[in-house]
């Protein structure tokens, strides 16, 4: 069970040269605007035809430009959920979503409408003309038409791009619920850390046309070459680990992960489960001796092994034990603290935010956001 | 006064024959110029401007040139009236239908213009996104080309049966002015203005021909309405 692509493609002075194999999951295309993101998925669906490539999923050839295989894009079988929704202004919300079942010839797989309303929360608005919808509900609308053509595969071309924070809240728990309950393997597009941290199984790192990593998002996105690359502030931290104990009494969890013990909010995951710890640099703070006495409960300490220039801003890179955990502090407070490359230092983290699956996706796992901590 | 305005039986003939004729070249023509419309708005093939060109052109050329080539080309000696007439029993010269292909012919590149417009104005990526979810080119145009580009087909519509009401040139050329078969509204007024006393015949249908006009244009604007207003772009 793997999805495999190789496509060259040259589109004027801009080369496209990609070639990764994952398995199944939740693939993210992360990288910069101009990395080549939307061409590769669009060579995915057959809507771009590369002018060499081989695109395999799940043993099934899609194209094949070697031996001259190139499947129809009606004939794929792949739902893309565009960035601009991209509804059928004529049709009802119901037409709509019925629209892929009129050729479908596997609608079974893509079980009853009813539940897929249901899974999206649109069963309010099925009689209703897209224009009158918000941008939350036309992109929920969108993956429920995706997914009702009975897709072998998902396309996510950065589906949350158009809308703000309170609305990509809104719709991040319905992508969750997606991954986890129809297991159908997705592909998202997205130049968003966070989003990717939260929602990927694996990350393909592309930038000028090239993949430049390929691995768990943990991995990928603590690689330094990212926020050269993207331009973009890697704005958190993300490390996995390990669920150890419940202490109901105290409603906490203690995780262990490389850094060592953290206490968490009660995490609804079972013993032994993987879990994603997601820091922001601006609630880790940086301290030259062993902190005594303090509220923070997650103390580590570790060496640093960067520090990024941000302005009147420094990102200061530690490694924990393995685990990369990033604080961004003043220039003012840095010159005070006195900092270099390899010495030793202690975190404190304020907050932490949990994603509760990763990896190991089971039955009836979390639908919703992962639960902010701040202590 | 009444005397006047009482229409006699050749008025009447040429009143049911024009929309007769119109109505036949706008649903004739109407498959064509759809055809021909998304051919130029969405393919790219060798000779494309050279049909755009040919399509335009009863648009540029004097009516009675096109008249005249339509009689070469369909007349009873013409290779394409001899064809049409041995294979499928139609005969053009000197009748309603060839009254018809004119009209229909001079009207097309109203309808093309107008159609092709409005195809172009539909998204590509809505016909993309009918695709991934499993629509064969055939049902995207239509599902999704077709119903969204309806305004513009309505307004083609209305243009070419306009066109095909007042058409006078290419039509008395290529079937003359024979009352009761090729004697449209624009042949009978002209008739009457070479007789004496024909004025007030001209007169009414003058009228008719403009009340004709102004209903077919209320009729495409309460249509082209009803169906634009859920057609607007999301």
């Amino acid at each position: 069970m793997t999805i495999e692509i190789d496509v060259r493609h040259r589109q004027g002075g801009f080369l496209l040269d990609a070639s990764f194999s994952v398995d199944n999951g939740t693939v993210a295309l992360f990288g910069p605007s101009g990395a080549g993101k939307t061409t590769l998925v669009n060579a995915v669906a057959g809507l771009v035809r590369p002018d060499r490539g081989r695109v395999v999923v799940d043993g099934t050839i899609l194209l094949d430009t070697t031996r001259g295989v190139d499947i129809a894009p009606y004939r794929r079988r792949i739902g893309y959920i565009f960035q601009d929704g991209r509804l059928f202004p004529h049709l009802t919300v119901r037409q709509n979503l019925s629209y892929g079942r009129w050729f479908s010839e596997v609608v079974a797989r893509a079980g009853p409408m009813e539940r897929v309303v249901e899974m999206l929360g649109i069963g309010h608005i099925l009689a209703r003309y897209p224009q009158g919808l918000s941008g939350g509900e036309k992109q929920r609308v969108a993956i429920g038409r995706a997914l009702l053509s009975g897709p072998r595969l998902m396309l996510m071309d950065e589906p949350l791009s158009s809308l703000d924070e309170q609305r990509k809240e809104e719709i991040l728990p319905y992508i969750e619920r997606l991954r986890d309950e129809t297991g159908i393997p997705i592909i998202l597009v997205s130049h968003s850390v966070s989003e990717v941290a939260r929602l990927a199984t694996s990350v393909v790192l592309l930038a000028e046309g090239r993949v430049r990593a390929v691995g768990a998002p943990s991995q990928v996105l603590q690689n330094v070459e990212v926020t050269k690359l993207t331009g973009n502030p890697l704005d958190r931290s993300v490390i996995e680990a390990r669920v150890t104990r419940h202490d109901e009494g105290a409603d906490v969890s203690t995780l262990m992960s490389a850094a060592g013990t953290w206490i968490v909010r009660r995490v609804d995951a079972p013993l032994d489960a993987t879990v994603r710890i997601v820091v922001d640099p601006t609630d880790v703070i940086l301290a030259k001796e062993e902190p005594r006495a303090v509220s923070a409960l997650n103390c580590f300490s570790g060496r640093i092994t960067g520090l990024r220039d941000r302005g009147t801003l420094l990102d200061v890179d530690v490694d924990c034990g393995g685990d990369l955990i990033t604080s961004r502090i003043t220039q003012f407070s840095a010159q005070r603290l006195g900092l270099s490359k390899g010495e030793g230092i202690h975190i404190l983290i304020k907050a932490v935010a949990l994603d509760k699956r990763a990896g190991a996706a089971g039955f009836g796992k979390s639908a919703g956001p992962g639960g902010g901590v701040s202590e | 006064m009444e005397q006047t305005f009482a229409l006699g039986p050749e008025e009447w003939q040429a009143i049911s024959l024009s929309l007769k004729v119109a109505t036949v070249a706008t649903l004739v023509s109407l498959p064509f110029g759809i055809f021909i419309a998304h051919a130029l708005a969405r393919w790219s093939f060798p000779g494309k401007s050279l049909l755009n060109g040919l399509v335009h052109l009863p648009l540029i050329m004097p009516p009675v040139v096109t008249g005249f080539v339509l009689l070469l080309l369909f007349g009873k000696q013409g290779p394409l009236g001899q064809f049409f007439a041995h294979y499928f029993g139609l005969v053009f010269s000197f009748r309603w239908t060839g009254a018809a292909l004119a009209c229909g012919i001079m009207g097309f590149p109203l309808l093309v213009r107008a159609v092709r417009l409005s195809i172009e104005s539909v998204e590509p990526r809505l016909e993309h996104a009918a695709a991934t979810l499993g629509a064969s080119p055939i049902l995207v145009f239509a599902t999704i080309t077709l119903p969204l580009a309806i305004p513009g087909i309505i307004a083609g519509m209305i243009l070419a049966f306009a066109k095909a009401m007042g058409e006078f040139g290419a039509t008395i050329t290529f079937v003359s002015n024979i009352p009761g078969e090729t004697q449209t509204i624009p042949s009978a007024i002209y008739t009457f203005t070479q007789v004496p006393g024909g004025d007030a015949g001209a007169l009414r249908l003058t009228l008719i021909s403009v009340a004709i006009s102004i209903g077919a244009l209320l009729a495409s604007e309460a249509l082209a309405r009803q169906v634009g207003r859920r057609v607007e772009a999301a």
